[in-house]
């Protein structure tokens, strides 16, 4: 009734009510554990730094994304910041604008674990638009295994049943067809406490695992409608790296989504909008909440992304405003990137 | 081993491995488990004809062979006995009288407390639902247990074949339930036999009834028979009086033991030959006329108990959720046995066994709770599985429709309103948008319910953060309204919009 007990291992605790009582064996193995990665997390930076001398694509991304480099100051770079592609099928548009942002080679590198990050929050169908479009997921795998990485892992904290959501989306078969990995992410054993030392509201998190452990991850979001954030995309799609959905919508939704992406930021980002969920999202009721909208942004920039996504969305759906979408301009506080699109490299394509 | 033996194990052992794997499945490889829908008591509370005709038919044909290749139960106690007689090779049984007054006692016991609504009793040694909880609440851990050790060991080798699952303890009393019945049965089983099912059961009661006239049977060849009681020491249901030369065939659940134990071949298992023993030892006895009388009793006694069935709830008391499909809390409560299927089968940990939510009678019935997740929408597992008529088949449109319980919003718990932020989880998870998003102040949305779209799958109140959603059982469940949306999407002159 209102116990329950959990032996899992590594894990075991029990619940009385709303109450947690974690063993000592628990407690001890947990702290150890994050202790040790913490520890891994500072050697890596060390050989970071001493790397970033040399101009490694993937740390001028990781360089942009960081407060300390103003994008709106720096240069016009040779790649595109941005990607916003129009009129094509969804691999097409994908290819198109990754060759404007320098191919999948600037971001991934040989031997890397990587990781891809859709939504799959929902028990939906690819043409309900509730989830990315597997088309996308499954080429970027494609792509990330030919540039020689070691792995490439795909997972979200879904809402619905994740033994729902992983095959009705489609994401599931696309993912294992191209050669990925889907990993659970539905139980709390999958997910470790990290700190978020930029977070506002939101200073510390269950993030899963595989986020902590990649070397490289591309967040793939799809573009809808969201009852509480107005929009979904590329900063909201976060939510799904967080085990605790209860305590992110009760510290403030808004920031805490901004909090969360300062954590450990993607090197890209892919808005999927082929196909848009305009009203009643972020799950839609029906098909006639989703329109055929053709469309892809993709950046390095978080902030400038979700701009020409959330500029793109209010077009469809006017009830909207671009203001009130607040993690957007929240995330630029925290310096994750500018929603000043006349500031940056804007490539649009029409195919 | 002769054929019949042969052929009652084998059948018996698949059964039983078919019909545990349909309760401890978790991952979905059994939806709708079929053996689950031919056992006697629920086939006799959600009165499928086709089935109780069968099984009585068999009884008559075959004798109560029921009892030992179809109802879980019994062949669990075959399981313990056959475990005892390997412990201890001496192991002999005898000859008992049959004991009537508590057959039929607890039989008309059983009838009325289920007419007076404690179908809670009936549930508790209704032999198919109470093994039901052992596997839902025993071995199904157990399952899940080496299922996440698997999924452990699997991650560590770079393998995702094996996702772990959560492994939860849904309710203490059916879990200090499974937990007596297992003793209890196993105790009895172990050093008695099939006692329990001669003496507490009330199908085995039932379908003795019948197999006291079943065309076929053990019967004793008189002339061969010298009285050595050999087969009687090997009958563990006590029911071989050698010394008499007759069989008490009520009790016998044609396990075939005997049959290899007479080695003056005087056993045999067939129709009734011209020189058989007598079937009993008084053939038109009081058992038939007590069985009428029971009957009779509680016929006189049902007008009282329908009445004394819908006891209403208190008004304070937040009233509780029945599945969709259960039509009403009455109809719950008139043919649920608790046999668990559907708390097992529940993907979503939604359905947990009731304490006192439902009253006296509704223990250990299913109940919806949000604890762990909530109602898919497109989900009707619970009233596909249910094999007492407890939950009503419903297909997937028929369930958008139905609204066993529905939202209640507190305002003044909302976040949106006390700390000014943006939230929106529990309309994120509507599946109806019965909790939909309005404009409020400083450009925010707040939730506004419409409950007459409410399909109370508890997506609400699972999520909400402060728990300013909750949904609110309906005793009676009622129609939910399918309303069109407006078009408020613009798709004129699309361009980047940047």
């Amino acid at each position: 009734m209102f116990y329950r007990l959990s032996f899992k291992p590594f894990e075991s605790y029990l619940v009385i009510g709303k109450k947690k009582f974690h063993t000592l064996a628990h407690t001890i193995l947990t702290s150890t554990y994050n202790m040790d990665r913490r520890d891994f997390l500072k050697t890596l930076a060390a050989a970071g730094a001493l790397f970033t001398v040399k101009s490694n694509g993937m740390m001028d991304v990781m360089a942009s994304a960081l407060p300390s480099a103003s994008p709106a100051d720096s240069p016009k770079t040779k790649y595109a910041d941005l990607a916003a592609v129009m009129n094509g099928e969804p691999v097409p548009m994908l290819q198109a604008a990754l060759k404007e942002l320098g191919g999948i080679g600037r971001f991934v590198k040989k031997g890397q674990k990587v990781v891809i990050k859709p939504n799959i929050g929902w028990d939906r169908t690819p043409e309900l638009a509730g989830n990315t479009n597997p088309e996308i997921v499954a080429e970027l795998i494609r792509l990330c295994l030919a540039e020689g990485a070691a792995e490439v892992k795909v997972f979200d904290h879904t809402c619905d049943r994740q033994a729902n959501c992983y095959p009705h989306s489609g994401i599931e078969a696309a993912v294992k067809k191209a050669g990925g990995i889907m990993v659970p992410a539905d139980q709390e054993s999958e997910y470790v406490s990290v700190d978020i030392p930029k977070g506002v509201a939101l200073k510390k998190a269950k993030v899963h695992k595989a986020i902590v452990d990649c070397d490289v991850w591309i967040n793939v979001p799809i573009l809808k409608n969201h009852g509480g954030a107005l929009m979904t995309a590329a900063m909201k799609n976060h939510m799904g790296i967080v085990f605790d959905r209860m305590a992110v919508h009760r510290g403030g939704l808004h920031q805490c989504i901004a909090d969360i992406c300062t954590y450990k930021p993607a090197a890209l980002h892919i808005v999927d909008a082929y196909r848009t969920l305009a009203t009643n999202g972020p799950q839609g009721k029906s098909a006639s909440d989703v329109v055929l909208t053709k469309a892809l942004f993709a950046s390095t920039d978080i902030v400038a992304v979700d701009t020409a996504a959330g500029k793109f969305f209010t077009q469809i759906n006017k009830s909207i405003k671009f203001e009130n979408i607040e993690h957007i301009p929240d995330g630029q506080k925290l310096g994750l990137g500018t929603m000043d699109l006349d500031a940056i490299n804007v490539q649009k394509i029409r195919l | 081993m002769n054929t019949l033996r042969i052929i009652r194990t084998v059948l018996a052992v698949a059964v039983f491995g078919v019909l545990t794997f349909g309760f401890v499945d978790f991952s979905g490889i059994v939806e709708n488990p079929l053996l689950q829908k031919i056992q006697f008591g629920p086939a006799l509370l959600s009165l499928s004809i086709a089935t109780l005709v069968c099984l009585i038919a068999a009884t008559l044909l075959f004798g109560r062979v029921y009892c030992s290749v179809i109802c879980p139960l019994g062949i669990f106690q075959d399981f313990f006995n056959w475990l005892s007689g390997k412990f201890n090779k001496k192991k002999k049984y005898g000859y008992r009288r049959e004991n009537r007054w508590l057959r039929y006692g607890t039989l008309a016991v059983l009838v009325a407390a289920w007419l007076l609504g404690f179908t809670f009793l009936v549930g508790l040694v209704e032999p198919y639902s109470a093994y039901g909880r052992m596997a839902d609440e025993l071995f199904k851990p157990i399952y899940i247990l080496g299922n996440n050790l698997f999924a452990w060991i699997s991650e560590r080798t770079g393998s995702y074949r094996f996702f772990k699952v959560l492994l939860s303890l849904k309710s203490v009393t059916s879990f200090v339930v499974a937990i007596l019945t297992l003793l209890i049965v196993g105790h009895i089983s172990y050093h008695h036999g099939r006692t329990w099912c001669n003496t507490i059961c009330p199908v085995g009661t039932v379908l003795g009834f019948f197999s006291r006239f079943s065309l076929f049977g053990i019967r004793i060849d008189t002339d061969r028979c010298n009285h050595c009681q050999a087969c009687s020491k090997k009958c563990k249901a006590f029911c071989i009086d050698s010394k008499n030369q007759t069989i008490d065939r009520s009790r016998c659940v044609d396990c075939f033991d005997c049959l290899d134990a007479c080695r003056q071949k005087a056993l045999t298992y067939g129709l009734p030959r011209r020189k058989s023993a007598p079937v009993s030892d008084d053939p038109i006895d009081g058992s038939r006329r007590q069985f009428l009388k029971s009957t009779a009793v509680l016929a006189a006694l049902a007008p009282q108990a329908l009445q004394a069935k819908v006891t209403g709830q208190t008004a304070e008391k937040r009233t509780p959720m029945s599945p969709p499909g259960s039509q009403s809390h009455g109809n719950l409560l008139q043919h649920c046995t608790a046999c668990h299927l559907c708390v097992s089968k529940c993907p979503s940990h939604v359905l947990t066994p009731a304490g006192l939510e439902y009253g006296l009678g509704g223990i250990m019935q299913p109940l919806m709770k949000f604890d762990h997740g909530y109602c898919n929408y497109d989900c009707n597992i619970c009233s596909q599985v249910c094999p007492n008529g407890a939950i009503r088949p419903l297909t997937v449109e028929q369930k958008h429709r139905t609204q066993p319980g529905h939202v209640v919003f507190d305002i003044s718990k909302c976040i949106v309103n006390v700390q000014g932020t943006s939230c929106g989880a529990c309309s994120e998870h509507c599946p109806v948008q019965a909790l939909h998003m309005v404009p409020f102040r400083d450009g925010l949305t707040i939730p506004e319910a419409s409950q007459e779209i409410c399909v109370g799958c508890g997506g609400c109140e699972y999520i909400c953060p402060v728990h300013a959603v909750h949904i609110e059982g309906n005793p009676v469940h009622v129609e939910a309204i399918v309303r069109e949306q407006e078009q408020t999407i613009n798709t004129d002159n699309l361009d980047f919009g940047f």
